[in-house]
């Protein structure tokens, strides 16, 4: 067993067992952070692949930011999961059924078209060879429309869910912060000449 | 397999190499930062361990030793503990890549201002990990407004960096730094002038550095997401924070302040001599400056209201990083140099700091 297959089968482990805990773990807190862990497991088995780019966008992406967010929202609500798994039988026979499918997909691809001796050998590639540089090449030539197409639904997504939340409420308070920054002493302050106040006067 | 072992006994080493330097650094910021803000406030700061209190920051850091590490009732233990590791982790680790001088790098890989940009974005886990852990209000706030502010300004600074790669033409550190050589005016503070200076105030907001401190807030929630740490828990969050502002500074430094080259390379008459050669000096000192600047910063500004610091991050900074980016495209497509558009720049920017201080005083007559 070479060096690289040690790490590998590290890797893999971890991500195998924290993508477990993610849905079996009680805390909803715990999740998250397991689901961090798979995140950076995956991003490791990337590197061994030699896709350097996407490994370091993934951790920066879905665990620099995404995650963070969901963590944000997930530790300021209070989560009774008692009250989460009441339905557990009720909603079993349609888990199970999706379950079956999905595995019954998986397989499907993995015997196809995936399959160890179908697909070619990974080609290694000099140290100079840019990944970034090469994925950039694809993105923005042979696949910029479908690119584009991504960037407008995101925005539109973005926009969709700003409509649905923010709510004009007339009662609310703002400050206007250029106003605030453009006021000088003069405006606000005015210096008053008297006599002092003895005691007894 | 020895050679194996060899090299990696090799890249221990050479990482030791730039950490012990970096945790002196640190020891020695705090060190400085207590002076010179006391010398700003009209006071002496630490001067009682050793000469002049150059051994201050090493008592701190055996009184942090000795102490005991509290653990608050029904606190996650193991996510209390492991939070301050989380916080350093990224920030130790973010220096692996980056370069100190000509061919003084631990890891030169290509695609490095990412991996930076990667390892800068995880270190708000440990904050919000411990201040969930913590099982305190006070500590949950200052996670929550830490988690706040650094997606906010992470946005600006992404945004700033691609404006730097864009204008080298690649992502790896190195090749930014060699991409401005040839005198002051082809660093890239100049043609990307206000990125600059978004991406460094974007790196105090980071840091969670005064002025934009309001996850540890003294004032409002005593001491914010590391209320309940003690001793070397509280100390690793503190080595952390410092490792970041000394990476800050040293990114800037390499990014829009041509890193370790010679601010007088291509002046003619020092042409040759040993002023304009490129050398670690240059870049030590460039970093210093940056450094002091986040002190300096400090003893001056008073701590940014809430709602100022996210209308900042995302109304102000977004917009003007997205604006800098069309107008660098612009001029990469029409072939344009730099060195134009620097000029161009810190000209409009002096004429309208000139203008508003000429409207101010006519204001004020």
């Amino acid at each position: 067993m070479t060096f690289e297959k040690i790490i590998f089968y590290l890797f893999a482990t971890i991500l195998v067992l924290a993508a477990v805990r993610v849905i079996t773990s009680r805390n909803p807190v715990h999740s998250a952070l397991f689901l961090v862990l798979a995140f950076f497991s995956s991003s490791a088995l990337w590197i061994l692949i030699e896709a350097e780019f996407l490994a370091i966008t993934l951790v920066l992406v879905y665990v620099g930011a995404v995650m963070v967010l969901f963590l944000f929202v997930v530790m300021m609500l209070n989560i009774n999961v008692d009250v989460m798994r009441e339905g557990f039988i009720k909603y079993l026979p349609i888990g199970v059924a999706v379950a079956i499918i999905s595995a019954i997909e998986m397989g499907i691809v993995i015997t196809g078209n995936f399959s160890g001796d179908k697909s070619p050998a990974l080609v290694r590639k000099g140290a100079d060879y840019s990944n970034t540089e090469a994925i950039g090449q694809v993105l923005y030539t042979e696949y910029l429309f479908a690119f584009e197409v991504a960037a407008v639904l995101l925005l539109v997504a973005i926009v969709a869910a700003i409509s649905l939340t923010m709510r004009k409420r007339p009662n609310t308070r703002s400050q206007n912060p250029s106003s605030q920054v453009i006021v000088k002493k003069e405006d606000r302050l005015r210096v008053v000449k008297m006599d002092a106040e003895g005691k007894g006067s | 397999m020895m050679e194996m072992f060899i090299d990696l006994l090799f890249i221990l080493l050479k990482a030791f190499a730039i950490i012990i330097p970096l945790m002196l650094g640190v020891a020695y910021l705090t060190y400085a930062e207590r002076k010179l803000i006391g010398y700003m406030q009209i006071r002496v700061g630490p001067n009682r361990v050793g000469p002049k209190g150059w051994l201050q920051p090493i008592a701190d850091a055996l009184k942090l030793l000795m102490k005991e590490i509290v653990i608050p009732t029904n606190a996650n233990k193991f996510l209390f503990i492991i939070a301050p590791m989380l916080s350093i982790g990224p920030s130790l680790a973010a220096w692996a890549v980056v370069p100190f001088s000509e061919g003084l790098v631990l890891s030169n890989i290509d695609a490095s201002l990412l991996y930076i940009l990667a390892m800068t974005s995880l270190g708000v886990y440990g904050v919000i990990v411990a201040g969930w852990a913590s099982n305190s209000k006070y500590a949950f706030l200052g996670a929550m407004r830490s988690a706040a502010q650094i997606v906010a300004y992470e946005i600006a600074m992404g945004f700033a960096l691609v404006g730097v790669l864009m204008a080298a033409h690649s992502i790896n550190l190195y090749e930014i730094v060699m991409q401005q050589s040839g005198g002051i005016w082809h660093w890239y503070w100049m043609p990307l002038f206000p990125l600059f200076l978004v991406y460094f105030i974007s790196g105090v907001a980071e840091t969670n550095r005064a002025p934009f401190d309001v996850a540890e807030g003294e004032s409002e929630i005593v001491a914010g997401f590391h209320v309940e740490y003690s001793g070397m828990t509280f100390a690793v969050f503190f080595l952390a924070e410092y490792a970041n502002i000394i990476l800050i500074a040293v990114l800037t430094a390499l990014m829009f302040m041509g890193g370790w080259l010679s601010p007088f390379q291509g002046i003619p008459g020092l042409e040759s001599t040993f002023l304009a050669a490129p050398s670690i000096i240059w870049f030590l000192a460039k970093s210093a400056f940056f450094a002091f600047l986040f002190l300096w910063f400090r003893a001056t500004f008073p701590r940014y209201r809430y709602d100022q610091i996210m209308r900042l991050g995302w109304k102000v900074f977004i917009p003007i990083t997205i604006i800098w980016i069309l107008v660098l495209g612009a001029v990469i497509a029409a072939k344009a140099s730099y060195v134009t558009l620097g000029l161009c720049t810190v000209g409009i920017a002096g004429a309208y700091m000139l203008f508003n201080k000429l409207q101010t005083a006519s204001r004020s007559s």
